[in-house]
């Protein structure tokens, strides 16, 4: 059963994935992959919200809801980021990030 | 559910008939009908900026998911000013054979933009603040990318969705500690946790800052800005740099200031740092663009660090200054905008050497663009000045009088490379300089209500006694 699973180890792994897709968007090189590292972020509070809502406090119900929003604008903001992937392919003919920069810093 | 407590979000209904008002005669209008759009757009936002001063009552609803007193009727009309402005600087970029196709797209989305601004000033749960954050963040990321047959712009969009993202899980992971702490995403419930001081809370706190740093662009927060700013097209670059900060700035003064109060003592610390920091760095790199959008964008971090000042003292007073100064800021930047976009398009030219010896043929523009340089750098006689007078005083009053004096030190380098724009416009002289033109109707009317507010906000005391009035009795 779910309670022989202590809280901490869901904060650990939550914890653990936010900081691995931080890493991620600074290291990763491809556009596709630094995505996934933002989708990584996102769903590792998702896990926070959901773990301390079971466990802390189940009398209430905003860790749920709040999840639920974060699916479903990481979704759109997954689509917006994609289209504008696309156009930036047509446009560059790659999507590493060394080769899309065309402004000097 | 009465009809009345709905009422509460009428800003917001308006906004969306408007944006649904667009979305049908896009469906509904034939080949080249689109531009007679555009005076009918502006004319009903005229409407729209009217409506949002008419009286409101105040109150919560959704069990305190919205809120609407004062303090958020000033902020969204002075957003409301702000996007009047900017939808009649953008109507000749608009007319563009290249835009014009999908021009109604551009309507659509800046008021959907703004309709998640006005519900995150209005949130009173971290839920809504989130989700209006991101209403009027992932809208931008399209329009930063309008330009479809431009890989600046493309690159500037993908620049501007990829750090929103980060800067959004960031803010997300410490409104997540948040709820570990207290159980509630409700403002209220979440501040009563404050008052013990707890190690989590600070983690939290360290999150929530870097995710709203992000969207203020504050340093070492900031380096999306430059890229962004010069990509986007230049309506685009204005309305992100004026609007979208304004509405994050005012929504971030008012979390720290009702949520995180009793944590003053651990922000303050922060945000004197983080001020620093903004001024030096924004100005220092100022100095080095060539290109005035890139110009423009580190003149605004610099101007995001002037704002903290206000932040800092944790008071009222510190709330109405950022107000007034928000309010001072949108017609001085968008002036200065709107000079940029006017050249950029008659001649496409955006840099500050083609800009030498523009006096000699477009006399106004060049006053026009001196005076909002001089606002901007806060010169006595125009609003600009006033509203870092009053940033520098509720700082002042927090006894923070060294920030003040790195502050000061920073308007004057700021001065330095403003007057380097001044000088290229008025003394260098040109072989080549733009041709005398004259701008559309709007653009001319956008830029002369920016004058106006320039010359008039400083001299009218009523409208700082006003701001004053309604935040004391928030």
């Amino acid at each position: 059963m779910i309670e022989n699973i202590p809280l901490q180890y869901f904060l650990i792994v939550g914890t653990l994935m936010f900081f691995i897709g931080v890493f991620g968007f600074l290291t990763r090189r491809n556009l596709i992959t630094i995505l996934m590292s933002v989708e990584l972020i996102l769903n590792s509070v998702n896990i926070n919200f959901v773990a301390v809502n079971r466990y802390l406090y189940p009398n209430n119900l905003h860790g749920h809801f709040f999840t639920i929003f974060i699916i479903a604008i990481a979704a759109s903001e997954a689509a917006v980021a994609i289209a504008i992937i696309i156009n930036i392919y047509r446009k560059f003919s790659s999507i590493n990030v060394e080769n899309v920069s065309s402004m000097k810093n | 559910m009465q009809i009345e407590t709905l009422l509460l979000m009428r800003h917001e209904m308006v906004l969306v008939i408007i944006a649904l008002i667009a979305l049908f005669y896009e469906i509904f209008s034939k080949g080249n009908n689109k531009q007679k759009f555009i005076p009918i757009f502006i004319g009903i936002y005229f409407i729209n900026t009217i409506i949002g001063f008419l009286p409101q009552s105040e109150g919560t609803i959704f069990g305190g998911m919205f809120v609407l007193s004062g303090v958020q009727l000033i902020m969204k009309n002075v957003l409301n000013i702000g996007v009047l402005i900017v939808l009649m600087q953008s109507a000749g970029w608009l007319k563009k054979a290249e835009n014009k196709d999908n021009m109604l797209e551009f309507f659509v989305l800046l008021i959907s933009t703004q309709i998640g601004m006005d519900y995150m000033i209005s949130s009173g749960d971290f839920l809504m603040f989130y989700l209006g954050l991101e209403l009027a963040t992932i809208p931008i990321a399209i329009l930063a990318a309008y330009e479809r047959n431009k890989s600046k712009s493309a690159e500037a969009g993908i620049k501007l969705i990829l750090s929103s993202a980060l800067s959004s899980g960031i803010l997300l992971f410490g409104i997540s500690i948040f709820y570990m702490i207290s159980g509630s995403i409700y403002f209220d419930e979440v501040a009563t946790f404050m008052v013990n001081p707890n190690p989590l809370m600070a983690l939290g706190l360290v999150f929530f800052f870097a995710g709203m740093s992000f969207k203020i662009s504050l340093v070492p927060f900031h380096l999306w800005t430059a890229d962004v700013y010069e990509g986007a097209p230049i309506s685009v670059t204005s309305y992100l740099s004026v609007i979208s900060k304004a509405a994050a700035a005012f929504i971030f003064t008012m979390i720290l200031f009702k949520v995180f109060g009793q944590l003053a003592y651990l922000w303050k610390d922060i945000i004197y740092v983080l001020a620093v920091l903004t001024m030096t760095v924004g100005n220092l790199f100022a100095m080095r663009q060539q290109n005035l959008k890139r110009f423009l964008a580190f003149s605004s971090i610099a101007q995001a660090g002037f704002i903290l000042l206000g932040i800092i003292s944790a008071d009222k007073i510190g709330l109405t200054a950022v107000i007034y100064f928000a309010l001072v800021y949108i017609f001085s930047n968008l002036a200065a905008f709107g000079v940029v976009g006017a050249v950029s398009n008659f001649s496409g030219k955006e840099t500050i050497k083609e800009y030498n010896g523009l006096y000699k043929t477009n006399p106004k523009l060049s006053l026009v663009m001196m005076l909002a340089l001089f606002s901007l750098a806060g010169i006595p006689p125009v609003a600009g000045f006033f509203g870092k007078f009053f940033l520098f005083t509720s700082a002042a009053q927090g006894g923070y009088y060294w920030l003040i004096l790195i502050a000061v030190l920073n308007a004057t380098i700021s001065l330095y490379y403003y007057l380097l724009v001044i000088r290229a416009m008025f003394i260098e002289s040109n072989e080549t300089p733009v041709p005398n033109f004259k701008s559309d109707f709007f653009m001319r009317t956008g830029i002369v209500i920016s004058v106006l507010g320039i010359f008039i906000i400083g001299f009218i005391g009523p409208i700082w006694d006003y701001i004053k009035v309604v935040v004391d009795s928030f």
